[in-house]
């Protein structure tokens, strides 16, 4: 009992997080509808952004470290909110939008293509900088733990204050972001992007500037998810890997298209990744979040949170 | 150009001279480390074509083809390794467990389209990855066999290896390019290109995706379990990992998706490239070599976004036009007249009954209670509003809606609920839709034929039959057009002549007069009234009043889900409901005065 409700909380903190990555790739995957394979990537470049900042405005290993890393998480919201922006005015632009966004098939080789390129060329160049050795913000808070009392003093829970104040954080984005999917223009008209382009067109909303505004984003919550990981979590070039499946497997859980439901599709692969300890091995882990995907994927396969739209 | 059933020689004769170069090459090179490059382009040309297989002639992007080739690799190396087996035997066996865990990924994941199917095979190899490593196989060696090298498949001469790796690339390709000729490989182009449309047509798309599948993980496996011999250490993530993966991706996308030639151009391109830069800045730089191919995928995706086959077959039809592309198929002269027979209506002999037949999704109840028959020869119009459900009625005939309650019974005994659109068409019921489904990158003879694929079992009479059929319908001239190429009125009759092309007795037209002009109806309408003289039962559903008249020799009124009449046109004209529901209510009492 007390080793399940540790596991629960500590998939709970875990699954938050991940929500948040889930919710920033929900965004482009679900308005877009682009496969990018380059989301973990984007995101291994803020961690790598967050060290460096951290590194220079606060002492190796202090308390400052961490709080500065949170601060660095928000610079990077902004800095990659910006590069995801002129990615996809460069690049991604290019080849996807209007023009290919009702194409089931045809349309979307090249996108794959394409983010799988920048993907490799993100992981590479951060390897020819930084070597493939595993870095991390070192700070006293991903070592130490509140302890919870449940049931008078019988059961003790540890929570890692890091993971904690972390999984607080990406609840807190998300919901200012859901608030603004729902109330703003700005959401409204994304969301029009998203369920219909064309029609979105036709009444006046410039779908091509808000995938713009959607990769952007996307990008920029992603990262800013990273961004926490890295006061905990080791990382190298990499890593945009370990996570980007993790992601995927969370939109596709929350049905694709819809915010809320990226990041509860983010929090249960995180449970089950720490659940799944209590029956398996641990090496089992990731390979227990894929069965669960294939599972929900075949129970329901418009995810949780979507709707089926296929029509015959 | 139709592909369809042409003949291979020309392509055959390429391979045999890649082929020859190839084993040339490798005669004469000494230097073991480009001897390890010339075995490792075939070995990932070959991964190529089996990706090619499900994401090239399919349309279903797989990003697990490493599932296949690392049970591959760990077959050949734990048979060697843990019961001193030659790989002359693993070799097989690996094949066969490819095959076989194709097949059941096949089973689970083909319920899944698009994006779904893309990511969900994803899962496999990274979950095998994960149980490999769990299971303490994290690195097998495969023992060195000096003592007998030819039975352990280890030659002293490295030169043998790249032959065999040769060997396999040139079945693969001329298998692939059998395939892309072959009635197999064009019912796979028109699933890609429209599923519901190919199932429709009797193409069993199920059994189609299992068999491409099946073949595809045989060549991955095959191709791991070379490559296992080639490194002789296997370690899970080198096999299973996401990058075995991605390469054979992004090799037959680079070279050009869809054609057996992209993977072996891609191949041919990448894998040296890659090889000598990571030989040449490896130590310096690491990383190099990825990023220098993460840049040339981006700049290929931007410039040349069909991959280098496409663009190149694109700029030679430009510069030196299409001249030696077409390759018509030998045709027989078709006598399109038959038998002059004039079938009328037979009363009494019913061909499809339909009873009680209820639909509903969600709140919306698409059909109510729907009752009605047809008669053996009859021309049977339905008519009624948008909305009326008369889509849906064609939809539960032709499989493709399954119906709450409710029977539909073909010639007495046959029932058609629970069948599944392949069988209705072999039940020889056709079918045209109301929004045309063409193929659009197939000729129209090819359109036409995959019709033709469930009645007539070899490829010359399937192509009689089509041929013949668009000499019926009036289009056998415009044969070579691309789908994407026909107007609405040869697209309407593209799509009668597919569904005739099953030799059916009975054919549900969905509105196939719409957007016509007065014209191009009146040629449709003979050809109905000819095909129905010669024995044909047709259902049709038409908006237009006019020709309905003129064609129906009964009339079925469908308002709000339910039938409202059914009769001669002229009594069901004159019936006040259907005033009502057509014109309103205005006009009903209008016409009661």
């Amino acid at each position: 009992m007390e080793e399940f409700l540790q596991l629960l909380a500590a998939g709970l903190t875990r699954g938050c997080v991940y929500g948040l990555m889930c919710v920033g790739l929900a965004l482009i995957f679900g308005i877009m509808r682009v496969i990018n394979f380059a989301q973990g990537d984007y995101m291994m470049l803020g961690m790598y952004f967050t060290m460096l900042f951290t590194a220079l405005v606060a002492a190796e290993g202090s308390t400052a470290a961490f709080y500065w890393a949170f601060v660095a998480a928000f610079l990077s919201g902004a800095l990659f909110y910006g590069l995801g922006a002129l990615s996809h005015k460069a690049l991604i632009g290019r080849v996807t939008g209007t023009r290919v966004v009702s194409m089931e098939d045809e349309g979307h080789t090249p996108q794959l293509l394409l983010t799988l390129g920048i993907s490799l060329l993100l992981q590479n160049v951060m390897l020819m900088f930084f070597n493939s050795t595993p870095r991390s913000i070192r700070n006293p808070l991903s070592g130490s733990s509140w302890q919870i009392a449940v049931w008078g003093d019988q059961v003790i829970i540890f929570l890692n204050q890091a993971r904690v104040l972390s999984a607080l954080l990406a609840v807190a984005i998300t919901v200012v972001l859901i608030v603004v999917m729902q109330r703003t223009r700005l959401g409204r008209q994304l969301r029009a992007a998203a369920y219909n382009p064309v029609a979105a067109t036709y009444v006046g909303v410039n779908v091509n500037r808000a995938h713009r505004t959607a990769f952007g984003l996307g990008i920029a919550l992603t990262t800013m998810a990273g961004a926490t990981v890295a006061t905990y979590h080791p990382f190298h070039p990499f890593t945009g890997f370990e996570f980007v499946i993790i992601m995927y497997a969370g939109v596709v859980l929350g049905g694709m298209g819809s915010v809320t439901g990226a990041f509860f599709g983010g929090l249960v692969i995180g449970l089950v990744q720490q659940l799944s300890t209590l029956v398996l091995p641990v090496q089992l882990q990731t390979a227990a979040i894929f069965v669960v995907f294939l599972m929900i994927l075949i129970v329901r396969p418009q995810g949780f949170f979507g709707r089926n739209v296929e029509r015959a | 150009m139709i592909q369809f059933a042409s003949s291979p020689r020309r392509q055959l004769t390429i391979v045999a001279v890649i082929l020859a170069l190839g084993a040339a090459l490798v005669a004469l090179t000494r230097d073991n480390y480009s001897l390890l490059i010339l075995t490792l382009v075939p070995i990932w040309a070959v991964m190529g074509l089996s990706w090619n297989l499900l994401g090239g002639y399919l349309g279903l992007v797989s990003f697990g083809q490493a599932a296949f080739f690392g049970l591959g690799a760990f077959t050949v190396a734990v048979l060697a390794h843990d019961f001193g087996i030659t790989p002359w035997i693993g070799l097989p066996v690996a094949t066969i467990v490819g095959g076989i865990a194709s097949l059941i990924i096949g089973a689970i994941t083909f319920r899944f389209r698009g994006f779904y199917f893309a990511l969900a095979m994803l899962a496999y190899p990274l979950a095998l990855l994960n149980v490999f490593e769990w299971a303490g196989w994290s690195e097998i060696a495969i023992p060195m066999r000096r003592d007998a090298p030819w039975t352990h498949m280890q030659f002293e001469d490295p030169r043998i290896f790249a032959w065999m790796a040769l060997a396999l690339f040139g079945v693969a390709l001329a298998a692939s390019l059998a395939i892309e000729r072959s009635r197999f490989g064009l019912s796979l182009f028109a699933i890609r290109q429209d599923e519901i449309a190919a199932r429709v047509a009797g193409i069993p798309a199920f059994a189609n995706k299992l068999k491409a599948i099946a073949i595809s993980g045989v060549l991955a496996a095959c191709a791991g379990g070379l490559y296992a011999l080639l490194l002789l250490v296997v370690t899970p993530v080198s096999v299973f990992g996401m990058l075995v993966s991605a390469q054979a991706l992004i090799i037959p996308m680079f070279g050009g998706r869809g054609t057996a030639w992209g993977a072996a151009i891609g191949a041919a391109i990448l894998v040296p490239l890659s090889e000598w830069l990571h030989g040449e800045f490896g130590a310096v730089l690491p990383g190099i070599a990825g990023a220098v191919f993460g840049l040339a995928i981006i700049l290929v995706v931007l410039l040349l976004p069909n991959g280098i086959y496409w663009s190149l077959t694109d700029w030679l039809a430009r510069r030196f036009g299409n001249a030696g592309q077409t390759v018509t198929p030998i045709l027989p002269t078709v006598d399109a007249t038959r038998e002059e027979s004039s079938c009328k209506p037979a009363p009494g002999e019913t061909l499809l009954e339909v009873t009680g037949l209820s639909v509903a999704f969600g709140g919306v109840q698409a059909l109510k209670d729907v009752t009605f028959s047809v008669q053996r020869h009859e021309i049977l119009g339905i008519i009624g509003p948008n909305g009326a459900g008369k889509s849906t009625l064609f939809n539960v005939l032709s499989g493709l809606v399954r119906p709450d309650r409710g029977q539909a019974v073909l010639g007495g005994s046959m029932s058609l609920i629970g069948r599944s659109p392949e069988d209705i068409c072999t039940a020889r019921i056709g079918r045209t839709f109301q929004t045309v489904r063409v193929f659009r990158r197939l000729t129209l003879l090819e359109n036409v034929v995959t019709g033709a694929f469930v009645k007539f079992k070899t490829d010359d009479e399937a192509l009689r039959q089509a041929w013949q059929v668009l000499h019926r319908v009036g289009l056998a001239e415009r044969a070579t057009q691309m789908g994407a190429a026909l107007n609405n009125r040869e697209l309407r009759l593209m799509e009668l002549a597919r569904a005739l092309a099953s030799d059916p007795d009975i054919v549900l037209l969905d509105e196939c007069l719409a957007g016509l002009s007065a014209e191009d109806i009146g040629h449709i309408i003979a050809i109905l009234q000819r095909l129905r003289a010669e024995g044909l039962t047709i259902v049709i559903i038409e908006h237009t009043m006019e020709a309905m008249v003129r064609l129906a020799d009964r009339i079925v009124v469908m308002d709000h889900g339910t039938v409202l009449v059914s009769g001669a046109p002229s009594s069901v004209l004159k019936n006040p409901d259907v005033i009502s529901a057509y014109l309103g209510k205005r006009w009903a009492q209008h016409a009661e005065n």
